[in-house]
């Protein structure tokens, strides 16, 4: 969802791009990060949590939390929330196999 | 290894009027900054700001953030983007992190102006996709014009609750309640009443409870607070949101100065721990320096004139004398104390006290 109408800020659209996410293709804008995009396109969950596999949304959206770490075009463990969208991106819930020691 | 003359960490309002006065000193500067852009917090600060006219009061955030790059960008400063430091070491060495590639650099002075980052609140289900940070939601609905939910519900009653609540609004989403622990708001009053007026219910004694959803944010429970901030039984209510936006303060982002083992405090006043730092802004560290939000949460106004201090003393200790170093040094200082003074800035001087910079 996108803002309509803002007093103070112009969202001049600029160029539409495709991407797929989990293999289905979405649209988002040139400047959008992919999480940003992501949420336009109602998406909440980015991936699952390592153990208890619970669902993961962005938190912070400024590279603190890693809550938003996806697989970007094969590269795991991607930051959604300060990576720009490009066109053709392929944007993974992350599945990166991961190995706990107790 | 590179090898840098000063490397500046982080390009908020701190980091980019130090890089500005470190290079007017002669410095040949390198800034990291993680982010694609610069500007650090302001960048999606629509409002404009309270403070003194010599820190652009009146203006918005956004505005500032332009007004300061573009004064970087005047001066040779060399500008790395989308580059995280993810480490410092002994000898003023940082390891940095940019296009899936590591590299060490090596400077004869750092200066870190990271700033800080959104606390966390404990509640169950606190992870549920659609429990995001204030900063977060206005870095989506701001900067990238998309919105995070069609109701939301705020929890926090400090400035960043209600202005980014006032934000909401203004970019047409519905903010359903706005709830507050403490018996009172912790923001200007000003900006309170405004969303009174806006139809916003602002609930005084009360948190969240527990949060409820089947893969994302559907409704939360709240519960009533005592004032021991006991929860109150059968006290509960549900608020349906899709929407959740925790603002219950920040923390400096301290990790590299402890990497580095940096003397730190833990400072409640001022979010959490921060370096003790000698009067020019000097970590225990030599020729490492710390300004801004790393070194106490506090306002972009003071972030800015801190910048400047670190910048003209990172340059100083290295035989780098600005041509108006008197006069700015004097003026800077003065300008902190402006700022600091009054009721408003009782907290922070009382926290910047136990880190022994004295305001009274
Ligand atoms: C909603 C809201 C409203 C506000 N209103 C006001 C107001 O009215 N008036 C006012 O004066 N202040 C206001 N502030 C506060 C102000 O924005 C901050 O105090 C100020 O931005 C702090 O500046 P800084 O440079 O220390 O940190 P930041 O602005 O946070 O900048 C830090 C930069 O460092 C980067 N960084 C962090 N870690 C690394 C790393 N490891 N490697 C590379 N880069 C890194 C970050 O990406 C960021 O760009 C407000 C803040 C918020 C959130
Ligand atoms: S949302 Fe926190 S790192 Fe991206």
């Amino acid at each position: 969802m996108r803002v309509d109408e803002h007093p103070i800020l112009d969202f001049k659209h600029k160029e539409k791009i495709a991407f797929s996410y989990n293999g289905k293709k979405m649209f988002g804008y040139v400047g959008d990060t992919i999480a940003a995009a992501l949420v336009d396109n109602g998406v909440m969950q980015f991936s699952k949590s390592v153990i208890h596999e619970r669902p993961r949304g962005f938190y912070c959206a400024i590279g603190n939390c890693g809550s938003c770490n996806m697989t970007v075009n094969g590269i795991e463990n991607v930051k959604t929330c300060l990576t720009l969208l490009e066109e053709n991106m392929i944007v993974e819930s992350d599945k990166a196999e991961v190995i706990i020691n107790d | 290894m590179i090898e840098k003359e000063l490397v500046i960490i982080g390009g908020g309002p701190a980091g980019l009027s130090a890089a500005k006065v470190a290079s007017e000193a002669g410095m040949k500067v390198a800034l990291f900054e993680r982010s694609f852009s610069l500007g650090g917090q302001l960048i999606k600060q629509t409002h404009k700001f309270f403070g003194s006219e010599s820190q652009y009061a009146r203006v918005r955030g956004i505005e500032i953030a332009d007004i300061l790059i573009n004064e970087t960008r005047k001066h040779d400063v060399e500008i790395f983007l989308n580059a995280t430091v993810v480490g410092l070491y002994k000898d003023n060495i940082i390891t940095v992190y940019q296009d899936e590639k590591y590299f060490k650099v090596k400077a004869k002075a750092i200066i870190i102006a990271t700033g800080a980052s959104e606390k966390f609140l404990a509640f169950e289900n606190n992870d549920l996709p659609g429990i995001y940070g204030a900063g977060a939601v206005q870095t989506l609905m701001n900067i990238h014009g998309v919105l995070p939910g069609k109701e939301v519900v705020m929890v926090g009653s400090g400035n960043i609750g209600l202005i980014v609540s006032y934000q909401l609004i203004q970019a047409g989403v519905k903010v359903k309640a706005l709830v507050e622990a403490a018996g009172h708001i912790g923001g200007y009053l000003v900006h309170a009443s405004k969303l009174r007026r806006l139809g916003v219910d602002i609930i005084t004694n009360t948190t969240v409870k527990r949060a409820v959803g089947n893969g994302k944010l559907e409704r939360i429970v709240t519960v009533k607070l005592d004032d021991k901030w006991q929860e109150i039984e059968g006290s509960e209510e549900v608020i349906e949101c899709d929407a959740l936006c925790i603002s219950v303060g920040l923390s400096p982002l301290h990790q590299l100065l402890s990497m580095g083992n940096a003397n730190m405090l833990y400072v409640n006043e001022l979010g959490g721990l921060v370096p003790i730092k000698t009067c020019d802004y000097e970590t225990s560290i030599p020729h490492v320096y710390a300004c801004g939000d790393v070194t106490g949460i506090e306002e972009a106004s003071s972030a800015m004139v801190e910048g400047k201090i670190a910048g003209l003393m990172a340059a100083k200790h290295l035989g780098f004398i600005h041509p108006n170093y008197d006069s700015l040094e004097a003026e800077l200082n003065q300008q902190l104390c402006v700022l600091r003074q009054g009721p408003c800035g009782e907290k922070i001087r009382c926290g910047l006290k136990k880190v022994g910079e004295i305001y009274d």
